[in-house]
């Protein structure tokens, strides 16, 4: 290796008061910073795209499987003149959603572990709040681009389309479920020691959260006691509206959506709760990160 | 001359372990300071303080009169970091990390482009710069890294063990590049356990040992403070102690000899210390006496390895062996993990 370094007299100066040489205000240098940040992620995906195409072939697999499971369960089972196809599209979207998300953390927790974060924390970033808006953007496009997959796949195994409007309406309700379980995960990722702890947490919630859910049988399928966990369960919420939204092309804000043991809820409600769903959990992880970013 | 980096009386402790027990320097704008000591000493605790990564418990820390607690946010614009583990994007390219850190530091578009040209053609990493980092060798990485650490053209620029890990090669490569630096006009503050390194780059240094500052100064002026010369003598290529104890004997009892000391580890040859002026032939004559023969004799200005044992009865390579054994590598690493 005789790599010689030919100073050519490049300016290797510090020269003061080249202020003009930076960007100011606040807003510049986050969506600066946070872009930067975000692109990275979609390099690394663009070159290394196994996660993408696993996370697609995942719930097609569900699609197909699931689906072939109850291929002969009697007519009307699920609802009348609904097929299981119809039943499990809007599960398989939400249930994709959330594996995405409370995955997040775990690129994170790489970069701690390899000091990559470091080099991020001694950058003067405007807010260090900038790290986890860069994934949050990246799993929100990431799981995007994994429903619209499954909408897709869904259409062609006999679910049908939801309207226009519908697809507006599952984009938001994606968006808030992402939002909540993406924050929750980049929560943990900067509280836990290492990934082989968040990975834990990953699979004890992961699969359980599924099947405690109306994901892949309606409410009435099951124990009393599992009624009630999948009635509190928040991925139910997210279900069952879209699930409407495939079964009724008419549908508004007041729609009754779900039915739980306590009562009845509209569409506005459901996504009221998400809402506040979102916003406990965004408001939870405050002083985790405060704690890490001071 | 201004002061770039003041530090006063730092303090941080990890649990039950004082890494830093009382830290104070100062780094003249424009020079390059050393801050050597053995692993384990408090060297990276001190630079994870001053690049803001750590809070420290007690102390002041003065960047360009910019406190680094009170304001991290601009302490950070005044420093770049080189750490001493190299974290790079092993998926991204050497230009693509340099576009990442420019966007990091705010730099504008019409500057960064040639900016991130120019250190690319200053570190030859021309062939480099488009392969992914994960190809890159040791020393490709922490020239990227170094580029990385200079793109928003910082006043200070700290190096924490750049040398470790690095092929000789690469080594003086680093180190002209620095003095380059130097000279235009950068303040450059490198920590190291390479003794060699800190006395052939440093303009001033300090000291640390078990988390304290025990000398600071140019490295000619501390080894003028401790006095004298040493003069390596061995006996034969392996000295057995018998004969090495009977020398020493007779040495001690020469007026210009004020210490002798016997290095096992260096087949029982006696490391002497004794009064400037040309003492070689007076020690022949009296070996000749004993009937001993001469293997190699040499006689130096006291080196920084002098200055440390000096300073803690112990050289800077026992220190090393002797930390190597207590740390905790483990519970390093999770100071390390934010």
């Amino acid at each position: 290796m005789t790599q010689i370094i030919a100073p050519e007299k490049v300016n290797l100066t510090f020269a003061p008061n080249q202020s003009d040489n930076f960007k100011s205000g606040v807003m510049a240098e986050f969506s600066q910073e946070t872009l930067a940040m975000t692109k990275r992620l979609f390099i690394q995906l663009q070159r290394r795209p196994s996660t993408l195409i696993a996370g697609i072939i995942q719930p097609f697999m569900w699609l197909v499987l699931f689906g072939a499971l109850f291929y002969n369960a009697p007519k009307g089972l699920f609802g009348n003149e609904l097929n299981y196809a119809q039943f499990l599209a809007p599960g398989i979207i939400i249930f994709t959603a959330f594996s995405g998300a409370l995955n997040a953390g775990l690129p994170v927790m790489f970069d701690r572990e390899f000091g990559f974060l470091n080099r991020l924390l001694v950058a003067p970033l405007s807010t260090r709040y900038s790290i986890v808006a860069a994934s949050t953007i990246y799993i929100i496009a990431l799981t995007f681009i994994q429903t619209a997959v499954i909408v897709i796949a869904s259409a062609f195994l006999g679910a049908g389309w939801p309207s226009l409007a519908g697809l507006g309406a599952i984009a938001l309700i994606v968006f808030l479920i992402v939002l909540a379980v993406t924050a929750l995960s980049l929560g943990l990722a900067f509280a836990l020691p290492g990934h082989i702890e968040l990975i834990a947490v990953i699979f004890v919630t992961n699969l359980p959260l599924l099947f405690a859910s109306t994901a892949l049988a309606p409410l009435n399928f099951m124990a009393g006691w599992l009624q009630i966990i999948a009635s509190l369960n928040p991925l139910t919420y997210a279900i069952e509206p879209i699930r409407y939204l495939y079964l009724h092309s008419d549908w508004s804000i007041n729609s009754v959506v779900m039915e739980t043991p306590w009562g009845e809820f509209s569409f506005g409600n459901v996504l009221l709760i998400l809402l506040a769903f979102a916003a406990l959990i965004l408001l939870t992880i405050q002083p985790l990160l405060k704690k890490r970013f001071a | 001359m201004t002061v770039a980096v003041s530090i006063k009386n730092l303090q941080k402790r990890y649990g039950n372990t004082e890494a830093v027990k009382n830290v104070s320097f100062s780094v003249n704008s424009g020079e390059i300071f050393g801050l050597l000591g053995p692993n384990g000493a408090g060297k990276t605790t001190t630079i994870r303080c001053l690049t803001t990564l750590a809070k420290p418990d007690a102390g002041e820390i003065m960047i360009s009169g910019i406190s680094a607690i009170a304001n991290p946010r601009l302490a950070r614009q005044k420093i770049g970091y080189v750490a001493q583990e190299v974290a790079l994007d092993k998926m991204l390219t050497g230009r693509e990390m340099l576009q990442l850190q420019a966007d990091l530091y705010h730099l504008k578009p019409k500057f960064a482009q040639p900016r991130i040209e120019q250190l690319i053609n200053a570190l030859g990493l021309q062939e480099y710069a488009d392969n992914k980092t994960g190809t890159y060798s040791g020393g490709i990485r922490k020239r990227l890294d170094l580029a990385a650490g200079l793109l928003h053209q910082p006043e200070v620029l700290v190096l924490d063990e750049p040398s470790v890990g690095l092929d000789i090669e690469s080594r003086f490569i680093f180190w002209d590049f620095l003095r380059e630096l130097k000279k235009a006009g950068t303040t450059v503050l490198i920590t190291s356990h390479y003794l060699e390194e800190i006395d052939a780059l440093a303009d001033r240094l300090a000291i640390i040992d078990q988390g304290i500052i025990i000398s600071e100064g140019s490295p000619n002026e501390l080894k003028d403070k401790i006095g004298g010369d040493r003069i390596t003598l061995r006996i034969r290529e392996f000295t057995s102690e018998n004969e090495a104890n009977n020398a020493k004997n007779l040495l001690v009892s020469l007026p210009f000899v004020t210490e002798v000391i016997i290095n096992k580890a260096q087949g029982n040859s006696l490391n002497l210390v004794v009064t400037q002026g040309n003492n070689l032939s007076k020690i022949e004559t009296s070996l000749t006496s004993l009937n001993l023969p001469i293997f190699s004799m040499s006689q130096s200005r006291p080196s920084l390895d002098d200055v440390y044992l000096a300073a803690t009865g112990r050289t800077l390579i026992d220190a090393e062996l002797a930390a190597a054994g207590s740390r905790d590598l483990k519970a390093e690493k999770k100071q390390q993990m934010k």
